[in-house]
């Protein structure tokens, strides 16, 4: 039984519909969701599921494959080829019960989505520098 | 004609009486996508499915279809039917008035919404009718498929389930889907190519992704002139601030900022500064 992405298109993004599924993609291959040898769901299905352009999920697909992230096998359909980042799953599922923990202690101090949001992408900022 | 291309118009224009309902427009259907024709209402949309449909001639230019396939369906806005037929009787007539007829395919569609199949089409709901009108249509097995405001007379759970058996058939069948809307919200994800139709002529055309891609809004201080070289469609100055929407992709220098923008904003700037030149 292989993992079903469920796609969704922001329609209020300005990010072009393609890459947003594409994005979404790569997320579940980030959070360990999708692994190399899951098979992504057909083009006819993502369409009847979501209710997305079809060509819209063959461009993303074509996207993903062009990264090597996925490969398309003649008749059989399109099956995840590589991992995306490198953090082992045990490790990923601590620091996501670290976050939580570090979210109610930003929300008690009153912190919104915005401000959170904020406050991580000025600290990766800092990191760059 | 180009391979890939499900419908091409040179310089069609049409004129009812003194009033001109279209102005030279010419423009290609991509083949296997799903166009959106987007104006404000008394654009011309109606006008020109109606003469892309062959039910109204072009006072000028002409409309072209590949040799072979050109099987073209309308459903109009008002989604026509016999009172007095039942819905089965509406499917026979459908299938002696067209060459090629997929029986399956509509009763498919009528069974996906629950429309019953013996009741009159004058007893059917307004919802069910717009049903009624679409498996019609898709029964047909058109090539190109040209929908006057589909979505129009149906409730927000309805309109998504169309949308998706709509698309569902463009992937069962590679016909080519010209669907007409004032509501651009609603077309983001569903719509890969636009025609936007202003007072009667074409103001862009194109594939989405690569429109949206070609434009920019600019924010940053008060300023006449934008950060970066470009065609400005709307410029506004509010306090400190000015921003700009722009033909254009070019990074910029802080204290700017560039963000992408939306389907509906690049629509209502493109129709306001067609109106604005008009004017």
């Amino acid at each position: 039984m292989s993992y079903v992405v469920e796609f969704r298109v922001d329609r209020g993004s300005g990010m072009p519909a393609y890459l947003q599924l594409a994005q979404q993609v790569r997320e579940a291959l980030r959070l360990g969701w999708l692994t190399p040898g899951d098979k992504l769901p057909t083009v006819r299905e993502v369409v009847a599921t979501s209710g997305v352009n079809p060509n819209t999920v063959l461009k993303a697909y074509r996207e993903l494959e062009f990264a090597g992230l996925v490969e398309a096998r003649q008749g059989a359909g399109t099956f995840v080829k590589a991992a995306l980042g490198t953090a082992d799953r045990k490790d990923l599922a601590r620091l996501y019960d670290e976050l939580v923990e570090w979210l109610a202690r930003a929300r008690k101090s009153g912190l919104e989505d915005e401000d959170v949001v904020a406050l991580l992408r000025t600290a990766l900022e800092g990191e760059r520098e | 004609m180009t391979e890939g291309i499900a419908l091409a118009v040179e310089g069609l224009g049409k004129r009812y009486r003194r009033k001109v309902a279209l102005r030279d427009c010419s423009f290609e259907l991509p083949a296997g996508r799903v166009s959106a024709l987007v104006g404000m209402n008394g654009a011309g949309k109606t006008t020109l499915l109606s003469v892309l449909a062959g039910l109204l001639p072009p006072t000028e230019g002409r409309v072209r279809l590949p040799a072979g396939e050109r099987r073209i369906a309308f459903v109009a806005q008002e989604k026509p039917l016999y009172r007095h037929f039942s819905v089965r009787d509406m499917l026979r007539l459908g299938s002696k008035l067209n060459t090629v007829w997929d029986q399956q395919r509509a009763l498919d569609w009528l069974a996906r919404f629950d429309v019953p199949l013996d009741r009159p089409c004058g007893k059917l709901s307004g919802g069910q009718q717009a049903q009624v009108s679409f498996a019609v249509a898709i029964g047909s097995r058109p090539s190109v498929l040209l929908l006057d405001e589909p979505l129009s007379n149906l409730d927000p759970l309805a309109r998504r389930e169309v949308v998706k058996e709509l698309l569902s058939a463009v992937v069962d069948t590679d016909m080519t889907v010209l669907m007409s809307t004032h509501v651009v919200a609603e077309l983001s994800g569903v719509a890969d190519h636009l025609l936007l139709l202003g007072d009667g002529e074409l103001v862009l055309s194109g594939d989405v992704d690569d429109l949206l891609a070609a434009h920019r809004n600019y924010a940053g201080p008060r300023s006449e002139r934008p950060p970066v070289p470009g065609e400005v469609l709307v410029a506004s100055h509010v306090g400190g601030q000015s921003t700009f929407l722009m033909e254009s992709f070019e990074p910029v220098a802080a204290p700017w900022t560039a963000r992408p923008v939306t389907l509906e904003d690049l629509v209502l700037a493109r129709l306001e500064n067609a109106r604005a030149v008009a004017a």
